[in-house]
């Protein structure tokens, strides 16, 4: 079933009696060409382009619980490709083309909304590195424009400019950024992937990662064995427990991050406005909720909750940045559990084990990689080869020092991103 | 989230720094190959149940403390003083 305005009209008028389930239910085979650990965002993605892209069509996606029922459905749903460094650059930037073009390819509404981001700065030095980000931007062939004082008081009047701790100075306004619907990317690509004959199979836990000789021959799960040639880890913030059924250990701790979102509003935020300073950055979703976040609790936790202490802190930011959003009551919190890697860059690359693939680390900016994650991926189990564009999300790169993706500057260690 | 400090008492979880997982206390000798310091600086089991972390009282007594704590439930099962733990590794 394609969707079309024709079929939302003719529906509209028969009772809505003819739309069917978006993906099947089917029980796992004992065998597929490939298997996909983890039904999520990159998961579903990955099984998508596997199919589309390498003709890869005997291949399923195990999820443990409901499909798009973790990070991707938990998160603030920005989309952008503000990086600087080689490496990251060209992978978001390809990531932001892809978004560009995902519901066409889909054939579903994932509400992408090119909003604006807006990247506040507050000193000199930061103006500086803002115009450096800036340039890195447009030199990869994506867009951005330094603006200063009065141009964000242009853009964004309801900030409170006289604050004097942070006081701001300008911003840099990325046009082409904005956010999407995070469960419709997910429900997107399962769909695409159903319809080109993948196996979505939920309810199905990993328990074991077989391998004989040095090569992966399949999983063991709640629901049988399942033989493969390639399994892809696509495990988020449980990376680590799939990545040690294959006895492998990873440079990866798993944070938990809050959200916030609340009651419903006219619109009044236009657009995606990040305080990095105070550690705040907003938006308002189409159903008018403001939906915003700041850092990381900054301790280990799997308990899919935060602490008050991170909650008042970002409201803190968000109150100065923003007095109106003070008077807007808060309608519920959430924490999703983030793969942090050393650097604060993701991972795709081979492991050890020949056909088993690794997809892991994106620690707090996992939603706008969805697409190219996915479309790397893909390539990597399909062919073998790292796509050009992920090239250096390589896993050794923190034990040889070569390669380090320090987008922040702050050091390749545990605890500092 | 509070923690109680075997030299302050129970006190809010903004007076602690966060390190990480307590393997710190196992710093390698500085002539191993790079592998073991690979393991060492980046290379985390990661469970989801029991942890043995370090904490830093910072807005208290100063000390470094060894905290074990569940991470799928945020309950702590106990807290020393990492100078104790040290001693005991060394003898």
């Amino acid at each position: 079933m394609r969707f079309s305005a024709l079929k939302i009209l003719t529906e509209g008028l028969s009772g809505n009696g003819g739309w069917t389930p978006h993906w099947g239910n089917p029980d796992p085979k004992p065998e597929y060409d490939a298997v996909i650990i983890g039904g999520g965002g990159h998961g579903l993605a990955t099984a998508y382009y596997m199919a589309k892209n390498h003709g890869f069509t005997n291949i399923a996606v195990l999820e443990k619980g409901y499909l798009g029922g973790g990070n991707v459905g938990r998160n603030t749903t920005i989309v952008r490709a503000n990086y600087v460094l080689p490496g990251n650059s060209e992978f978001y930037s390809h990531s932001l083309k892809l978004w560009e073009g995902l519901e066409d390819e889909l054939n579903y509404n994932v509400m992408h909304s090119q909003r604006g981001v807006i990247n506040l700065f507050h000193s000199d030095g930061q103006r500086d590195a803002a115009a450096r980000r800036g340039n890195a931007m447009i030199n990869q062939g994506d867009d951005a424009i330094l603006l200063d004082r009065a141009g964000v008081r242009k853009i964004l009047p309801y900030l409170n400019f006289e604050q004097e701790r942070f006081p701001i100075y300008g911003g840099l306004y990325h046009k082409r950024g904005g956010t999407a619907r995070h469960d419709a990317v997910a429900w997107g690509y399962a769909r695409g992937a159903d319809r080109l004959g993948v196996d979505l199979i939920q309810n199905c836990e990993v328990t074991g990662i077989d391998s004989r000789n040095g090569k992966v021959t399949g999983v063991q799960t709640t629901r049988g064995a399942i033989k493969a040639g390639r399994v892809g880890m696509i495990a988020a913030g449980r990376s680590g427990q799939v990545a040690a059924m294959a006895g492998m250990r990873l440079p990866i701790e798993s944070h938990v991050l809050q959200a916030f979102v609340t009651e419903g509003l006219k619109p009044c935020i236009d657009h995606v406005v990040t305080f990095g300073m105070g550690h705040f950055y907003i938006s308002q979703s189409d159903k008018g909720g403001l939906v915003f976040g700041g850092d990381l609790d900054l301790y280990a936790s799997y308990a899919q909750r935060g602490n008050l202490p991170a909650v008042e802190h970002v409201i803190e930011a968000g109150v100065t940045l923003m007095p109106m959003i003070g008077k807007s009551r808060l309608l519920r919190s959430w924490g999703g559990i983030m793969d942090m890697s050393p650097d604060g860059s993701p991972i795709i690359d081979h492991t050890a084990v020949e056909g088993l693939f690794l997809n892991c680390g994106w620690c707090y900016g996992g939603f706008k990689a969805v697409p190219a994650s996915g479309w790397c991926m893909a390539h990597l189990m399909a062919t073998n080869r790292p796509h050009k564009v992920a090239e250096r999300f390589r896993l050794d790169r923190f034990e040889t020092g070569r390669g380090l993706l320090d987008e922040e500057g702050t050091g390749s260690q545990h605890n500092l991103h | 989230m509070r923690i109680d400090c075997p030299l302050c008492g129970a006190r809010d979880r903004r007076e602690f720094y966060y390190k990480g997982d307590a393997l710190a206390l196992n710093r390698p000798a500085a002539d191993v190959p790079a592998e073991i310091w690979n393991a060492y600086l980046h290379l985390r089991d990661n469970p989801a149940s029991l942890t043995r972390e370090l904490w830093y009282h910072e807005t208290g007594c100063a000390a470094w403390l060894v905290v074990t704590r569940n991470v799928s439930t945020h309950a702590i099962l106990s807290v020393v003083l990492a100078r104790d733990e040290a001693a005991e590794g060394m003898s």
